[in-house]
């Protein structure tokens, strides 16, 4: 009899915790259905450059943003030119997102009267969770076009020797929530250069940051190396080419950004940065220069994936 | 001994039973609406799981917040990064009681007003909510549940810059759409 008892308060203690489930339960009942969380990195950057180079970045699918830069003349150009404000250049471009990873983009720069096109693939994306990534990382090709009227002094050159061509490669990661590193080795071809001491091809190591300020604030540092710094032996109009160094915030406000920012290269583009860029910093050869973006929505791409979804399982 | 194994059976038949009356989806949905004077604002996430047992009277909702989807992507990307904090809290999630359950005939198809409280935890804080709604029970034994009610970002600290005010709204509605089936 004694064992009855004890069987009758076994199965008591067994069923109890069952009747007194809870919604709660029933919230770990739906948990338990999930696939283990992983979910991408998002923001490691503000926008889809640092300062004037590419980030890992790209558009989401059937977005267009078209973006601005300016960069006035030198800071230590004295007070006759505003310090710099009376001599701008400019880029207007304009980057779209053909699906989320695939980016392609126009731009043209004053300074040298360049066109250029570029065409960008994000390829890995940093995740978390169950599943995690350690790093994003985005391919970009770009091909330019100097039309300028004599951009080798008083020679004819055919239309080849004006273009260019750089390649690279982004990785990208974001530490926490406050701080993204990126690291892009650079290649930039120039089909004609001045002097035969001058490489064709030219490699250059980029590196850039971006430290979240506040929600709508970041800091950002761009640095691009020659390596080995031998590559480019000319002179540009008398000054010697050196590694480029930027430094800018990101202001957001809704769907602008404004990039303000303070370096030492003048176009706004890879090849300027890698292979043309000659002021030095501590003589004051810095410009003044900003950002501003703006995003436009083409179309709602949910909507349209789901059509396209539809469309495929009709077939 | 009989006794005793009488009550064993019961016991686990009345267990069994109880789960007899479990509906479940995982591809309900949630769309939230903000209207402020500058802008209007709507996101919906297409894959929000529920499940809902009649026999308890028991509801709940669990979904990812970044599963939201915006008609602009950077909308998505401020969303998930400065408000909801999706990194940190991922997941939105409800979880109450069918007040009047008793209200509700199972055994026959039709549409039930009901009125649903409980926890809901947006934003890694818990507030207790209240709604009316309504449970509809069909003749294909599919559960159609439907609900709007209104929250302030301010219970859940979803801060606005005060930048914003005019473009976000301070009071979200929210509707709730899903279908569940039976589960076996």
């Amino acid at each position: 009899m004694r064992f009855h008892y004890t069987l009758i308060l076994f199965i008591c203690s067994v069923m109890l915790p069952q009747m007194a489930q809870s919604q709660e339960d029933l919230l770990d009942m739906l948990s338990q259905g999930e696939e283990p969380l992983t979910q991408y990195t998002i923001a490691t950057f503000k926008g889809t450059r640092i300062v004037s180079g590419h980030t890992v970045e790209t558009q989401a699918e059937g977005v267009m943003q078209m973006l601005i830069g300016h960069r006035f003349g030198r800071l230590n150009a004295g007070w006759r030119d505003l310090f710099g404000l009376d001599d701008a250049t400019v880029r207007i471009g304009l980057d779209y997102g053909i699906t989320d990873n695939l980016n392609i983009g126009i731009g043209r720069s004053s300074y040298t009267k360049i066109y250029d096109s570029h065409i960008k693939y994000r390829f890995l994306r940093q995740r978390y969770g169950a599943k995690p990534f350690p790093f994003t990382a985005t391919a970009m090709a770009s091909a330019m076009i100097r039309s300028d009227l004599r951009p080798f002094g008083n020679i004819d050159v055919p239309v080849s020797s004006r273009m260019y061509y750089t390649y690279q490669l982004m990785f990208a990661r974001k530490f926490g929530d406050w701080l993204s590193l990126q690291v892009t080795p650079t290649l930039v071809h120039r089909n004609l250069v001045q002097t035969t001491n001058d490489k064709n091809t030219i490699f250059s190591l980029g590196l850039g940051s971006s430290i979240k300020l506040t929600k709508a604030m970041r800091f950002n540092a761009e640095y691009y190396m020659i390596l080995p710094s031998n590559q480019i032996q000319s002179d540009i109009q008398g000054e010697k080419v050196r590694n480029a160094f930027s430094v800018g915030i990101d202001l957001e406000t809704g769907g602008h950004v404004f990039q303000l920012h303070f370096t030492n290269a003048r176009g706004m583009h890879e090849k300027f940065l890698a292979s043309e860029t000659t002021g030095r910093w501590l003589d004051g050869d810095i410009h003044f220069g900003f950002n501003v973006s703006r995003v436009f929505t083409m179309y709602d791409r949910y909507a349209r994936r789901e059509k396209r979804a539809a469309r495929k399982s009709s077939l | 001994m009989k006794y005793i194994f009488a009550l064993l059976t019961t016991c686990i038949l009345g267990l069994s039973l109880s789960y007899g009356q479990l509906y479940s989806t995982s591809n309900g949905e949630i769309t939230f609406y903000s209207h402020a004077p500058l802008e209007d604002i709507e996101a919906t996430n297409k894959q929000v799981s529920c499940a809902i047992d009649l026999s308890k009277g028991q509801m709940a909702f669990s979904m990812l917040m970044n599963a939201f989807q915006f008609e602009k992507a950077l909308m998505q990307e401020h969303f998930n990064e400065r408000y909801v904090e999706s990194h940190k809290y991922p997941k939105a999630t409800f979880a109450g009681n069918i007040e009047d359950i008793e209200k509700i005939n199972l055994s026959k198809a039709g549409s039930y007003n009901v009125t649903v409280s409980g926890k809901l935890t947006i934003h890694g804080i818990t507030q207790t909510v209240s709604s009316k709604g309504t449970l509809k029970i069909s003749d294909d034994k599919t559960l159609t549940a439907n609900s709007a009610f209104t929250i302030n970002l301010d219970d859940y600290k979803v801060k606005i810059p005060s930048m914003y005010i005019d473009n976000i709204s301070e009071s979200i509605k929210i509707k709730v759409n899903v279908k569940l089936k039976p589960k076996s």
